[in-house]
């Protein structure tokens, strides 16, 4: 028996379908893009004020924790699990560290106390999740309780004031190199990083795997437990980031600092175009859908609408991506199969 | 040949349960030499083929590598230990695209550890080359077709220069000319020193491919021997091993008039333009591989997913697309493949779910009265044969076949005209799988028009009084019981258009 030579335009078929995914994936974050200089046109429009320096600065300070929240938030979703106690985690440590900052700790020493807190957290979670195998949704809404409670016992109706703080600190949430404030960098740094490492590493690219078929990644052989629990502890960890920068922004911080956060943070990461079913989606979606988010909420600051409304175009918008994604999912798939071989 | 195999079984025995199915299996796989696992579905291919991947761990026995005991904690385990499996169902990451899966785990480094993606793709190329095979490495997995998806689970076992190389029903899938490259293929790897063992239906690659064979029946082992020495009626009579016409007790009935009636159904990108119909009295098999949109035909006839185009008749009565409802109204029932998931409620207890569908007959009054729910299930009990220790018993304590006759009851007490059933005897062991066998040719005698999906080809070849075979979504043949062999269905489920 001979092999037959493959018909010529399978391959035609193939390509146009692969450049057609492709297209897609990146046109979410494009379209992203495009959404943002539209918001942004049309506002500056009725109110040229939102262009000014001061506008776009608080805007990007604004944006950097939601943004950093939201890339540990991503890879969690993308190994289909999801964090929820990430807001309490982020007041848990803007709390404990301003309480040993304002009794005379080191900078140094408190931000990795705030760090290793925060994984500490993760670390719950992923054990939970991953050795457990409880729900991430069940495990990870217990520990936002938890952690919350634990927060109000600690700060205990104090109350953290900038004065007490270190002004390396202070200077660190507000302060700014060549006009661009520090904390954008660092949430773009650790964006750039997070990214690197799973588009290029093949322990990256397991978690990827994980969220598109847990049961095939097993049969692989790939660490299914240790990965979900790093993922928890990535996410763990940037919380506690978070909770750092936040005190450095806000400077006087209360027992409930980013109460409430966990559901706009996983809204930003969805309408980023991480699949919330796992395996598809970037970093750099997540902390565009955070700068969308954000950008949307200023807006309507300067276009002086109800705050009421917000909340219902956030979530509207959450519905208008997950049904997009959802359409373009059915459209894409009857694609592949007709670019198959056959 | 070396002294010791390079993996064995040592009077192996699992248990998932109260199902044994393995009991004291011993098997040798040496380098250089292709070794056939044979037997019928149910007898405990699947589950050596996981025992040996490090998927399951035995109850008793041990696992030999070169000779020395080795325990296998996980998949990793047996890769590490150089087994590459090709397993009988793809698992692949539908997401990702086909490089991506074939090097999962090993993937080629650049500088600083990063992935080389370039170099990736290559080697996805140039393993599909050796195959003869024209897929591109950069698409994502999702939409390819089950053959495709096969090549590529053989592909990612070939990458892993395997010292083991494991093959659960690689060939299902695929065309001749695929199933020749990918046996010159193995006989390369095994020229190498590869050692291979081999699952097929398909006797004749059995014996062009394979220098020993190990039968299994009903999880035990049977025999080891040279294929060289053996004929098919040989390895057939070792595989099922009594009188087949036992298993399949089918009686002629007469046949009346068309129950069920489908005129170009098509659920687009799904299945196209299926025609047929089944008569009362009739047992009327759809064979296919799996994934050729036979479940999904059933699916749409009962109304769970919708059609696009064409009409579904009962009785002479047209039915609205995608309404359940209704379906059951017009007396058609649908027993489902995946039993566990859809077709029982495994929490509830037997007479509960023997009553679900006829919760509104079970009416006195507002409520629902127990003691008919009660009568009702006991009676049907009886007449199926159940084995059972109270009717109140959760259905999740049944063995297989016993759930499998819960939810034949559970339909059957809608009194149906058309019964869908969906591999009825998947999981199921032997004797019970005769019994669900009587059961349909009974039913079929009472004037119920019967339609099995079935991929047990004996069962198939068994039972049908027709055979409709499904490829890739169309009706590819309508084979009568006379002219109904295993080759004349095979070809139809895996011809492909020139």
């Amino acid at each position: 028996m001979t092999a037959t030579a493959a018909p010529p335009g399978r391959e035609v078929g193939a390509r146009g379908a692969r450049a057609l995914v492709d297209l897609v994936f990146r046109a979410r974050e494009l379209s992203l893009v495009a959404a943002l200089a539209v918001l942004v046109a049309v506002t500056a429009g009725i109110n040229g004020n939102f262009l000014s320096g001061q506008g776009v600065e608080d805007i990007l300070l604004n944006t950097a924790i939601l943004a950093l929240l939201a890339v540990g938030q991503s890879v969690v979703v993308i190994t289909r699990n999801i964090d929820l106690s990430v807001g309490s985690v982020v007041g848990l440590v803007a709390f404990v560290t301003g309480d040993v900052l304002a009794r005379g700790a080191g900078l140094v020493p408190a931000v990795l106390l705030g760090v290793a807190v925060g994984a500490a957290c993760g670390l719950v979670n992923g054990l939970l999740v991953s050795f457990c195998r409880v729900p991430a949704l069940v495990v990870t809404l217990g520990t936002l309780y938890v952690i919350q409670g634990l927060d109000h016992y600690i700060a205990h109706g104090r109350q953290i004031n900038a004065v007490d703080l270190p002004p390396a600190l202070l200077a660190l949430g507000n302060g700014a190199v060549l006009g661009v404030p520090y904390l954008p960098l660092i949430t773009l740094a650790v964006m750039l990083a997070v990214g690197a490492y799973l588009r290029a590493y093949p322990s990256g690219r397991e978690f990827y795997a994980i969220g598109s078929s847990p049961e095939a990644a097993r049969l692989a052989g790939v660490p299914v437990r240790r990965r979900v629990l790093a993922a928890y502890l990535v996410s763990g960890g940037l919380a506690g980031l978070g909770g750092v920068l936040w005190l450095a922004r806000f400077g006087t911080v209360v027992g409930d600092s980013a109460n409430g956060w966990e559901l706009l943070v996983v809204s930003a990461v969805v309408v980023g175009g991480v699949a919330i079913t796992g395996g598809v989606g970037s970093v750099y979606g997540a902390a565009l859908g955070a700068l969308l988010l954000t950008t949307i909420g200023s807006a309507l600051v300067v276009l002086r609408v109800n705050p009421f409304w917000q909340q219902a175009i956030t979530g509207a918008l959450l519905l208008l991506a997950i049904s997009v994604d959802r359409v373009l999912a059915v459209r894409v798939a009857r694609l592949l199969r007709k670019g198959g071989r056959r | 040949m070396s002294a010791h195999p390079t993996l064995a079984l040592a009077g192996v025995s699992k248990s998932f349960g109260a199902v044994r199915a393995l009991r004291d299996v011993s098997i040798e796989l040496h380098a250089g030499e292709a070794h056939a696992l044979a037997g019928e579905n149910g007898a405990g291919k699947s589950t050596l083929v996981k025992t040996l991947a490090g998927v399951h761990r035995p109850d008793q026995g041990r696992i030999l590598l070169d000779g020395e005991p080795v325990v296998f904690t996980g998949p990793a385990d047996a890769q590490q230990a150089g087994v590459a499996v090709i397993y009988q169902e793809p698992t692949l990451f539908p997401d990702l695209s086909v490089a991506e899966n074939i090097v999962m785990g090993r993937q080629p480094r650049r500088s600083l550890g990063r992935i080389d993606r370039a170099a990736m793709r290559a080697a996805a190329r140039e393993l599909f080359g050796r195959l003869g095979v024209d897929l591109d490495p950069g698409r994502p997995t999702r939409g390819l077709s089950i053959a495709d998806q096969q090549l590529v689970e053989i592909a990612k076992a070939l990458s892993r220069d395997a010292r083991v190389l494991v093959m659960d029903e690689p060939t299902a899938a695929l065309s001749g000319a695929e199933a020749a490259r990918l046996f010159s293929v193995v006989e390369a790897l095994r020229e190498h020193g590869c050692a291979v063992l081999f699952i097929s239906h398909r006797l004749d690659e059995i014996f062009a491919l394979c220098q020993r064979v190990t039968t299994l029946r009903d999880g035990q082992w049977i025999a080891s021997e040279l294929v060289a020495g053996l004929t098919h009626d040989d390895l057939v009579r070792r595989m099922v091993g009594r009188d087949l016409g036992a298993l399949y007790p089918k009686q002629d009935a007469a046949v009346g008039d068309v129950a069920l009636k489908v005129e170009r159904l098509t659920r687009e990108g799904v299945f196209t333009d299926v025609s047929f119909e089944v008569r009362r009295g009739e047992i009327v098999a759809l064979a296919g591989l799996v994934g050729a949109g036979r479940s999904e035909v059933a699916r749409a006839i009962f109304g769970i997913d919708r059609w696009d185009a064409g009409t579904v008749t009962v009785d002479g009565r047209e039915l609205p697309p995608g309404s359940p409802t209704a379906a059951m109204g017009a007396g058609l029932a649908l027993v489902p493949e995946d039993r566990r998931q859809q077709g029982l409620v495994m929490e509830m207890s037997i007479e509960r779910n023997i009553g679900l569908t006829g919760l509104r007959s079970l009416r006195r009054g507002a409520t629902i009265s127990r003691r008919a729910e009660r009568d009702r299930a006991a009676d049907w009990a009886a007449r199926l044969r159940l084995k059972f220790a109270r009717l109140g018993d959760g259905v999740g304590v049944l063995s297989g076949g016993n759930q499998q006759k819960v939810v034949l009851a559970k339909w059957l007490a809608t009194e149906p005209s058309v019964l869908i059933v969906d591999e009825p005897t998947r999981g199921i062991d032997v004797g019970t799988k005769a019994e669900v066998h009587r059961l349909l040719s009974e039913l079929a005698g009472q004037g119920i028009a019967v339609l099995m999906i079935s991929s047990d080809l004996p069962e198939v070849l068994g039972m049908a009084d027709r055979v409709l075979v499904m490829r890739e979504g169309r009706l590819s043949a309508e084979i009568p019981r006379a002219e109904a062999t295993e080759e004349s269905v095979m070809n139809a489920a895996t011809r492909r258009a020139a």
